[in-house]
């Protein structure tokens, strides 16, 4: 049996695509195969571009107008009044900067170290150790308002436990996120708690991946422990420990959940533990100022940027 | 044999019928759909987890069988139920039909930005309904730009709450502010397990209970339009509440709002807690309180301009704007806070807003009597607002908390309250302008 495959006329122009003999254009077999892929690719397509890109040209949009009260209400536009008022205010803008820089570089400083020093110790097998990643990984499946609450009762400067635990070695009651000094270090401390264990996860996959070889070859020239972590395992390490950084990184800068269900409005009584994410929220929420809102969160987006792009080329760097 | 592949007519796709397929994809994304409720539609609320919508929610067979239409309520908290309005009726939303509102927090943005139907017509040329019926200060506070656009359900006042047993040596509950902060700091200085007071701390969450000090020492939130906590009565209200919180109060006040201060109280951990009358039944609740036996109920003291709490309506119900359905929200509206209904939730222990409920004695048989006499005492000398009466309540309520919050922390609340005096009258002028809607 032979099977011919018979070429259709050209089309006009010296078009490949066949004609009908009408003069009609229809697409070959393939041609319409490419076409029919996209036509059903598009609407999910469409969707996510919108999804991605309506929110940010809605908002950047909101931002050079006066919106207040409702996003629907008539609006004028401002040009970038809103963004001079956002950098010029000392009270609530720049201070709620610092915490927000404060509270990341803390936190994941914190949960860096600990989750290497963890992954480290996991890193060879030992009897229980499914048991203790198990326990460990507990604390990143409770949502972030379950754990602020369970916080919360644990160290309710009056009927918490931790006061009661501290008061049997002698150490007088603390007021913790009742405290204008304590808040943002005991938040910095909650979220220690609660992504330790993922930095560990992310470090010992890392570690995992390690050749022994090298630091196989300097145990045998004699370096010690310390001195092989530091000069084989450590640069070998780079690269994963910028990935992971970039990743809670980003992270811990959007903190929200968190901060609101420990300390309310405005991060406290005095404004103590508000980050940039809920100062937005507040403006938005609380104060209806949907164009200052905006503008915040278009600084907010472009310094988050900002970081990501950095870390990301030191990461390039690092790898190449 | 010869076979001939030819292109599938099936997939041949000229330009035209390309471009026509993804317009038409993307037109059926976006299509809005009819604009009016189906038949089976039903009829939706949005309420707050409280326990008025609790009890409503019982008698629901009755309406549904009214309007022939199923209703659904959902309830959220009242930060959430907040959020969720900003967010949808932004958006123009019609999947709610009737909304419970704080009027004194957020009616007159919600009224600015067209969210909430004009119930004027409705509530008043229904004769049955008795619109006059509600005491005046709830139903004024109903009315933003001369139009009726919410009805009063749950009103509430402070009440003072101690402990029966711990103030037995002083004769009782205290009737005056003076007599009350003298106790307070000398159960505090007894050191014997629990504190003096207990009250709200948060910057803005305490300035609702904060204002009953604030009247009862003559002062007001605002005087002839301007600014009016720098007066001398609102700074003695500043620093007394900020003494009997620094002084006689449990550490870390300013980061407690209801949540917290309740539990310090219900726990036994503390002799006297000011806060709404409406959380009573919170100390009764032998799982959740250790004070049921020995909790008392009292007016609120007297302060050097007497004792004038606030009389507010804290919840209140509306009929979104966009609705589909909104003959039938308002019969919603209209069986839930008819005569017949608020009677019955008040003989359950919620307080409404009718007067004529209030004048029948068996309908306040459920409270404690002790709770009921201070209820209808504060009732008589309430004042109808609790907060600030302007657009932007929660900014206001920020910079009004301010002076507060230093006080309870123990710093110099003068030189504050002349500042927050300051930044609160700029913010008047901005929110009048606002206002003219």
């Amino acid at each position: 049996m032979t099977t011919t495959t018979t070429r259709a006329a050209t089309g006009p122009r010296g078009s490949t695509r066949p004609a009908t003999p009408s003069g009609k254009q229809f697409v070959t077999f393939e041609q319409a195969n490419r076409r029919l892929k996209w036509a059903l690719l598009a609407p999910a397509l469409g969707f996510v571009g919108l999804m991605i890109a309506f929110p940010l040209v809605f908002t950047i949009n909101l931002s050079l107008t006066d919106a207040f009260g409702a996003v629907n209400a008539g609006s004028s536009y401002v040009g970038l009044q809103n963004f001079t008022d956002a950098l010029t205010d000392t009270r609530r803008f720049w201070p709620a900067v610092g915490r927000t820089v404060t509270f990341t570089l803390g936190a994941v400083v914190l949960e860096t170290v600990l989750g290497l020093a963890l992954a480290m110790l996991m890193r060879k097998a030992f009897r229980g150790m499914e048991i203790v990643r198990t326990i460990l990984m507990v604390p990143l499946l409770a949502t972030p308002v379950a754990i602020g609450i369970l916080w919360m009762l644990i160290l309710d400067p009056t009927n918490g436990i931790a006061n009661h635990l501290l008061g049997f070695v002698g150490i007088p009651p603390q007021e913790f996120l009742g405290s204008v000094s304590q808040s943002l270090p005991t938040l910095m401390l909650i979220d220690v708690w609660q992504w330790t264990p993922m930095m560990t996860v992310l470090l010992l996959a890392g570690l995992t991946t390690l050749p022994e070889e090298p630091e196989e070859a300097a145990r045998v020239d004699g370096a010690n422990a310390w001195q092989r972590f530091v000069h084989i395992i450590l640069p070998m390490l780079r690269t994963t420990i910028l990935t992971a950084l970039v990743l809670r990184g980003v992270d811990a800068l959007k903190t929200f959940d968190l901060i609101y269900a420990t300390k309310g409005p405005g991060g406290g009584s005095d404004f103590e533990a508000e980050t940039l994410n809920v100062y937005a929220y507040g403006l938005t929420f609380d104060y209806q100022e949907y164009g200052l809102a905006s503008a915040v969160l278009v600084l907010f987006t472009l310094f988050i940027v900002a970081i990501v792009v950095v870390l990301r080329r030191r990461t390039e760097r690092s790898a190449s | 044999m010869t076979q001939a592949i030819r292109p599938r007519r099936a997939l041949e796709l000229s330009r035209r019928s390309f471009g026509v397929l993804a317009a038409a994809s993307v037109l059926a994304a976006c299509s809005r759909g009819p604009q009016t409720a189906s038949p089976n539609a039903p009829l939706r609320v949005l309420a707050i987890n409280h326990v008025w919508t609790q009890a409503i929610s019982r008698y629901l067979p009755e309406l549904e069988e009214r309007i022939g239409r199923r209703v659904t309520m959902r309830m959220l908290t009242a930060d959430q139920l907040t959020s969720s309005f900003n967010v949808k009726l932004n958006a123009s939303a019609t999947d709610i039909d009737v909304m419970t509102i704080r009027p004194l927090q957020d009616q007159m943005m919600f009224a600015r930005n067209g969210w909430i139907a004009d119930l004027t017509d409705r509530v008043e040329d229904d004769a049955d309904y008795r619109w006059t019926d509600f005491q005046d200060a709830p139903r004024e506070r109903s009315i933003t730009a001369g139009a009726a656009v919410s009805v009063p359900v749950v009103t509430e006042r402070p009440a003072l709450y101690y402990r029966k047993d711990l103030l037995e040596d002083f004769g009782g509950a205290p009737a005056t502010l003076d007599d009350m902060l003298d106790i307070a700091l000398e159960l505090q200085r007894r050191s014997e397990g629990f504190y003096g007071f207990v009250g709200r701390g948060q910057r803005s969450g305490a300035v609702t209970q904060w204002s009953s000090f604030l009247y009862s020492f003559g002062g007001d939130f605002t005087v002839d339009g301007r600014s009016g906590i720098g007066s001398p009565e609102a700074v003695a209200a500043y620093r007394y509440y900020g003494r009997l919180l620094h002084d006689a109060g449990p550490p870390g006040a300013t980061n407690m709002s209801l949540e917290q201060a309740m539990p310090i109280f219900a726990q036994g951990k503390a002799a006297m807690y000011v806060d709404a009358d409406a959380i009573y039944s919170n100390f009764l609740d032998n799982s959740i309180s250790t004070v049921t036996d020995t909790v008392g109920f009292a007016p609120f003291p007297a302060g050097q301009a007497g004792s004038v709490p606030h009389n507010i309506p804290s919840w209140s119900l509306a009929v979104n704007e966009f609705s589909l359905l909104r003959d039938d929200s308002w019969e919603f509206v209209r069986w839930a806070s008819s005569p017949e209904m608020v009677a019955r939730l008040q003989s359950e222990g919620i307080p409404g807003a009718r007067q004529s409920v209030w004048d029948d004695p068996a309908t306040l048989a459920s409270f404690p009597a002790d709770l009921a006499e201070a209820m209808r005492v504060n009732a008589a000398n309430g004042v109808g607002h609790d907060r600030p009466e302007v657009m932007q309540v929660g900014r206001a309520r920020d910079i009004v908390g301010r002076p507060l919050v230093s006080g309870i922390v123990g710093e110099d609340v003068a030189s504050v309250a002349a500042d927050a005096d300051a930044e609160f009258n700029d913010f008047l002028v901005r929110d009048n302008r606002q206002q003219e809607f």
